[in-house]
């Protein structure tokens, strides 16, 4: 401004003093803006904000060596998606990537984001908006950052978890029905050829007299004694001969 | 089933000096006479047929409630052929959002084993109604056992050496698979170190000498009725030492394996709660992730409470401190935590279903082969009497028992039917046990008489006695059951009323609660029906006698 001033007399310079004055305003209302729009983000983005949601990420949990780094342009492909899931959610709102204000990232991997209404000035959209439309592109959300549920958490923001697979009948029934067939066709099979056993033996004296009386005529019969019991070869002691044995004198 | 480091020395300790004597008294007595458990005392000296009763009076209590164990068995082995196993996680609440609560307050095992599987009441005073699923696994159970002691107990004996030897190849597998798990080697470690406090505890000894009578099966009458069958000149005594040494081989053997399972779970345990901690305090301060390692977890929780004392002490409550040590010491008692515990040690090896099937197949072999010596010593004095065995076949008697042990063991399928179990499982045998096998020492060695007893052993095994059997049956052991009878009576004396753990569902753990008036007079009841035998069948036998000389005199 000095300098200006100094160049005065120079008609000349005159004009371009007016150029530098204008554009040190230009400046000026571009600082105020700025700061007034920083002063914008800090009151929406603030943590424990009304509208703010917590959202905390574990990238080596999931992920192990293959890990990312979490810098600015996953800043900017976070803000993408949100301005996806307000997109989805309803059509006729039109969130920019603008919109979507981030804040206190740690070491973690945690920040807070909030999304501010452009339509309505100096505002954000309510916490049950933006929850619905997280809750629905959920599963979006989650695989372009090659996270799931868990690692990858919006606080505050329940997940639906998935129903579990269960067959029409249990299993269990079926098992235990074949192992019971098994077992009482085993009970069943056991007392009824013990019933069996104990009818033979009922009937085996009857059987045997009506035998004796078959077998009579084919058993050959010498000197009293049927001849089978000769093919031992232990043999038969004549009882005849037995008393003979003092006949020798002992030694 | 009782588990704790250092229990091997107590173990070890009464079965020589408790288990082989008394097993071969059993033996041989049995053998001797030829009888069942009634009959063979009986001979001995009349006055002792209480003793007998007695015995079938304890072998009757614990088949009602053996059985139980094989349905729940049965269950959890049905159960095993889903993916994932149905105790692995948690199911969804109704509305999807969560786990249900119970579940998350305790852990997925153990809702599984108190909701689904027994579905338990808060307190023994209500019943509740009887559980269809486990009703039809007891059904299943007996029907199983009828099929197995149908045809007597010669089938018995062939079903006999396959409840025995399956077992077997699935330790065999068990071990290959638990020496090779992660933190094995902690549960080996804790059993073999002996704790000297422990065994300065005499409930640590006579949960041993319990642990040698169970096994081996002492004073239940079905040693006696089985020995009854052998050949007269078997030599009971070789089979004596060799029985109990295989027993408690196979005792240790089944011990390495269990507490390397242990050690797998207590280790698992222990990690995941470092891991919790781990995860709570970074999430907590907004930690790099893998900051915290399991090595710098204490000085770094130091250096939080010193940069940010006002939310650390927010947060010391939720961190719970792990403890390896702690995680060994939960006592592995009672037959539901050795179901959870190995449960939950299951679901977390690889090929989970398999491990299942084969460990509650293991687990039903064991229970049935039990049964079986069971019912062997509640038949084999039935079939003995002539009254019942000519008018009936003993498929029709052993029928008849099987059926009304059933209808009783209903009883434990209700809501509080665990509570009822419980009271079985810790009264019905162990003090009864203790005074059966006292009274048979003392019996065999001065009413019947020493000298006598070595007379036909020395007829039966051919040479004679050792010397070391006599100092045992004479002194030793009396002296010991003895003695452990009154740390029984003196234990119960200073702990004063009986308590017993329901389960909470709403805390997600288990409470100390008293037990009512009339359970007190079950738990009476139980014990006092099987020891009251002795002396009762004593003093009939005594009037008896004064009765037939009066009559003689009053004819004379």
């Amino acid at each position: 401004m000095q300098e200006c001033l100094r160049a005065e007399t120079h008609e000349q310079e005159v004009l371009g003093c007016a150029d530098i004055l204008h554009s040190e305003r230009m400046r000026g209302f571009l600082l105020l803006a700025l700061s007034l729009v920083t002063t914008a983000h800090t009151e929406f983005c603030r943590p424990d904000s009304q509208n703010a949601f917590k959202v905390r990420l574990s990238i080596k949990t999931a992920l192990g060596d293959n890990a990312y780094a979490w810098d600015a342009s996953e800043e900017y492909l976070f803000k993408a998606m949100v301005a996806f899931a307000m997109r989805r959610y309803s059509s006729q709102k039109t969130t920019q990537i603008s919109n979507v204000l981030l804040c206190n990232v740690t070491d973690r991997v945690s920040f807070w984001f909030v999304v501010t209404d452009s339509s309505k000035n100096a505002t954000t959209v309510p916490r049950g908006e933006v929850e619905a439309a997280i809750r629905m592109t959920r599963n979006r959300i989650n695989n372009a950052f090659l996270l799931n549920d868990k690692t990858m958490q919006f606080l505050k923001i329940s997940s639906t978890l998935p129903p579990p697979t269960e067959s029409s009948v249990p299993i269990w029934l079926v098992v235990f029905g074949v192992v019971l067939c098994l077992i009482v066709a085993g009970i069943l099979f056991l007392i009824v050829s013990g019933i069996q056993q104990r009818k033979k033996k009922n009937k085996e004296p009857a059987e045997t007299k009506n035998l004796e009386e078959k077998c009579e005529v084919t058993v050959t019969i010498e000197n009293g004694m049927p001849c089978d019991t000769l093919n031992l070869k232990t043999g038969q002691i004549n009882g005849g001969y037995e008393a003979d044995d003092e006949r020798f004198t002992p030694l | 089933m009782y588990g704790g480091g250092g229990f091997l020395i107590p173990y070890l300790i009464m079965l020589i000096v408790e288990g082989m004597p008394l097993l071969f008294l059993e033996l041989a007595v049995g053998q001797h006479m030829r009888q069942g458990s009634i009959g063979a005392w009986k001979t001995i000296s009349p006055y002792l047929s209480g003793v007998g009763v007695a015995s079938v009076v304890v072998s009757f209590f614990l088949s009602m409630y053996y059985n139980v164990i094989n349905a729940w068995a049965f269950w959890y082995l049905f159960h095993s052929f889903q993916n994932p196993l149905p105790w692995a996680a948690c199911p969804l609440n109704s509305n999807h959002t969560g786990y249900i609560e119970e579940c998350e307050k305790a852990s997925s095992t153990q809702y599984f084993w108190y909701r689904k599987t027994l579905n338990i009441s808060p307190s023994i005073e209500e019943n509740g109604s009887i559980q269809w699923e486990q009703a039809v696994c007891l059904i299943l159970a007996w029907l199983t056992v009828y099929l197995c002691i149908l045809r007597g107990t010669e089938s018995t004996g062939k079903v006999v050496y396959l409840t025995a030897s399956l077992p077997y190849l699935v330790l065999i597998i068990y071990l290959i698979k638990a020496l090779t798990l992660h933190g094995a080697v902690n549960g080996l470690v804790y059993m073999f170190t002996p704790k000297l406090e422990q065994l300065a505890n005499p409930k640590a000894w006579i949960n041993a000498a319990t642990q040698i009578f169970f096994s081996l099966g002492l004073g239940f009458g079905s040693l006696i009725a089985f020995a009854s069958y052998n050949e007269p000149n078997n030599n009971c005594e070789k089979h004596a030492i060799i029985v109990s040494l295989i027993n408690s081989t196979t005792s240790i053997f089944a011990s390495i394996v269990t507490f390397s399972i242990y050690g797998f779970k207590a280790t698992f345990n222990y990690e995941n709660c470092l891991n919790k901690a781990m995860l709570l305090l970074t999430n907590a301060f907004d930690l790099e992730e893998g900051f915290l390692t399991a090595d710098n977890l204490n000085h770094m929780k130091e250096q939080l409470m010193a940069t940010h004392p006002n939310d650390y002490v927010e947060l010391l409550p939720q961190i719970k401190n792990c403890s390896l040590e702690a995680e060994l010491d939960t006592a592995v008692q009672g037959t539901g935590l050795a179901f959870i515990v190995y449960s939950e040690a299951i679901k977390n090896m690889e090929v989970s279903q398999l491990y299942s099937v084969l460990y509650f197949f293991m687990l039903l072999m064991l229970g049935i082969g039990s049964m079986l010596g069971n019912t062997a010593a509640i038949l084999t004095p039935l079939t003995d009497s002539k009254f019942l065995s000519t008018h009936l076949p003993k498929e029709v008697i052993s029928g008849i028992v099987c059926f009304i042990n059933c209808i009783v063991g209903l009883t434990f399928t209700m809501e509080a039917g665990n509570y009822w179990f419980d009271i079985f499982n810790d009264y019905a045998a162990t003090l009864s046990l203790l005074l059966i096998v006292l009274v048979e020492i003392i019996a065999v060695c001065y009413v019947y008489g020493l000298r006598r007893f070595e007379k036909d052993l020395h007829l039966m095994i051919g040479h004679k006695l050792s010397w070391y059997w006599k100092i045992m049956w004479a002194f030793a052991s009396p002296l010991l059951i003895i003695s452990l009878f009154i740390f029984y009576i003196t234990d119960y004396i200073l702990t004063g009323t009986l308590q017993y753990q329901a389960w909470d569902a709403t805390q997600g753990h288990l409470v100390t609660k008293d037990y009512p008036s009339y359970a007190l007079a079950v738990i009476g009841l139980l014990v006092a029906s099987s020891t009251m035998c002795i002396p009762l069948g004593a003093l009939a036998i005594f009037i008896k006698r004064r009765l037939k000389r009066e009559h003689r005199s009053t004819v004379a």
